[in-house]
């Protein structure tokens, strides 16, 4: 997994870690970091269901805020887990563009071990930035 | 933890970092607690707190409460007012995603010899009522137009449709409906994530406990019985929860908007984006006071929905009426506001708009706003411990006009949640309070070890703090017998 939950940050809340050897990869696994802040196993989670999203912003670390928000999003409205195996991102005349398809199913507390349930994405010290191995992300969620 | 040399200590319960200490800080910041309970704060507290500080049109103190722990824009605990007519702004970062988290206390004239053989079964029907875990739902069945008007109309539209008392309403802040709620204001997302969880009570600190009051934690007995406490060993029922998704929407939405036009049309710069503000009088400001009103009456309606199936439970199980079974609230309290109110600043009466994040009001005796059979007490308030220690009522003070008349919320974290979790295990932790006479049924055993008890400061501890400040004093202390943990 490329991402990791960090002690000792947020006392009350969930605060992660995702990197990626490229902005797909990271995003990938802060969607999974965002669903497994909920339940216990993300690999539990079946590909029934999906939902298409596709979102646009005219700064990277908001388009990325913006897609977790979606996950929580359908999360409420739809009572989905979902995950998303691959998203596009390219630039456009200065909006970054997002398209992808999340995969997953209803929440079944016979099956899914819950933890926390996500409120929301905030934005404090929320961060994403390039490295020299790739891209590193830090989020905290409120829950 | 030591406390940072940046922090003077005033009196005993009162300590200040002066505006010197970080560029833009508008009024010193100020802390309400014990040496140890700030020893027992973490650093980031006075990072946020000193941030909040630099609120354009903050007035007074930008202030935090004894249980304050670190959270995201201002800390938990955290309380400031803003002047509108001086270009005050209003945050959401002020209120926090889960606009109007609450509590509400509910009597019984039940004791705990008659509901303690039947604990497990109450337990479990509440379990079963009142949808509780990650992305719960259902309890009420209502259409999307139907949940304009409820956010609209708070407890009323619930009483009107037959879920509660009409006493319900002037037993909550705000008579369950604050004025201004306009739904125009608010997203289709924000009604997509909340119109099918009103009546739920959520997860992570979120809970439903059936309490005991002892006749040693009676500490005025006199006042506990202006509020139907007089029965050695009576049951209470208190829960703890939000306006769900459709506030946290609400929040999220707003919080988008005003970080894009802060700085562009308005020219605020902030430490923390998620300090991202609007003056109230503004375009932006004004949606976003109406949207958040929203979802403060979203949440009145969320517990008074819980409250109907409370009342449903305990009828179920004890084969009684709710009115037979004496279940009157005590009182509903709000810790995740902004309101308007008037208030003394530097010997005048302002009217300011008061962010409370994780911090009730608590009004004194003779005060405005307070329900007409409480008007010569003051202002009940409802301060829930952890799962494990036990909770209070408390009563507002004549001498809270410093802090806008607002007090702890609970006993604040200590620990963060992933450190609990490796100390505690949930399902061993749940047998061990089983051994201690409290039944918990969870939709989350790895959530419930988050909850630990050892997880937050000493609740005692906080509500002296608070006494010894004049912010409140308290009433009664009630121990859990069983607890719906969400």
């Amino acid at each position: 997994m490329a991402y990791r939950f960090l002690d000792s940050v947020a006392i009350a809340d969930v605060a992660f870690e995702a990197t990626g050897e490229d902005l797909a990869e990271l995003f990938v696994a802060a969607g999974d970091a965002t669903i497994n802040t909920m339940i216990d196993s993300v690999d539990g989670i079946l590909a029934k269901t999906s939902r298409k999203i596709q979102l646009s912003n005219g700064e990277l670390d908001l388009l990325l805020f913006d897609f977790l928000q979606e996950l929580i999003y359908y999360k409420d409205a739809d009572g989905l887990l979902l995950r998303v195996p691959r998203v596009e991102i390219e630039e456009q005349g200065g909006e970054f563009k997002l398209i992808a398809t999340g995969f997953g199913e209803e929440i079944d507390p016979t099956r899914h071990e819950q933890r926390a349930d996500v409120k929301a994405v905030t934005l404090h010290q929320f961060k994403l930035e390039q490295t020299s191995e790739g891209w590193r992300c830090f989020v905290i969620l409120d829950i | 933890m030591t406390i940072p040399a940046k922090v003077k200590q005033l009196s005993e319960t009162l300590w200040e970092i002066a505006p010197s200490y970080k560029a833009g800080m508008k009024v010193p910041a100020r802390i309400v607690g014990t040496r140890n309970l700030l020893e027992s704060m973490d650093d980031a507290v006075f990072d946020q707190l000193t941030n909040v500080a630099t609120l354009p049109g903050i007035v007074g103190y930008a202030y935090c409460m004894p249980d304050g722990h670190s959270g995201y824009g201002f800390p938990i605990g955290g309380v400031a007012a803003t002047d509108p007519a001086r270009g005050g702004v209003i945050s959401p970062g002020g209120i926090g995603f889960d606009i109007n988290c609450g509590m509400r206390l509910i009597r019984t004239n039940l004791t705990l010899e008659e509901v303690a053989p039947r604990i497990k079964e109450l337990i479990d029907t509440l379990f079963e009522l009142v949808p509780s875990g990650v992305g719960s739902r259902g309890a009420l069945k209502i259409s999307k137009p139907q949940f304009l008007e409820l956010v609209e109309q708070g407890s009323r539209w619930c009483v009107r449709h037959g879920y509660g008392w009409p006493e319900d309403l002037e037993l909550t802040e705000e008579v369950g409906c604050i004025e201004g709620a306009d739904a125009a204001s608010i997203s289709k997302k924000a009604i997509d994530r909340g119109f099918n969880q009103v009546g739920t009570l959520g997860s992570g600190n979120h809970y439903l406990e059936v309490q005991v009051v002892r006749p040693e934690n009676v500490f005025d007995s006199s006042l506990a019985a202006r509020f139907g406490l007089n029965v050695p060993n009576q049951v209470v029922v208190m829960f703890h929860c939000g306006s769900r998704g459709f506030g946290h929407q609400v929040a999220t939405d707003y919080l988008r908007l005003f970080l894009s036009v802060m700085r562009k049309k308005y020219g605020i710069e902030m430490r923390d984006r998620e300090l991202a503000c609007a003056p109230l009088h503004s375009p932006e400001g004004t949606d976003y006071f109406a949207a958040m009103k929203c979802a403060l009456n979203m949440a009145f309606a969320n517990r008074q929905i819980i409250l109907h199936h409370v009342r449903k439970a305990f009828s179920r199980v004890f084969s009684r009426s709710a009115e037979e079974l004496g279940m009157h609230m005590i009182y509903d309290v709000s810790h995740n506001t902004a309101k308007l109110e008037r208030h003394l600043i530097d010997d005048r009466a302002l009217e300011v708009l008061v962010h409370r994040k994780g911090a009730p009001r608590a009004f004194a005796r003779g005060m405005e706003d307070l329900p007409p059979r409480y008007k010569d007490l003051g202002q009940p308030v409802i301060i829930g411990g952890s799962m494990e220690t036990g909770s209070y009522l408390l009563l507002g003070s004549s001498e809270g006009q410093e802090t806008f008349f607002s007090t702890a919320h609970g006993s604040g974290r200590r620990m963060s949640r992933t450190k609990a979790r490796k100390i505690w295990q949930g399902d061993k932790l749940l047998r061990e309070l089983k051994h201690r006479g409290i039944y918990v049924r969870t939709a989350s055993l790895r959530g419930l070890a988050e909850e630990a008890g050892g997880a937050y400061k000493d609740i005692d501890e906080v509500v002296e703090a608070t006494t010894r400040a004049g912010l409140s004093k308290p009433v009664a202390r009630f121990v859990p017998i069983g607890n719906v943990k969400g």
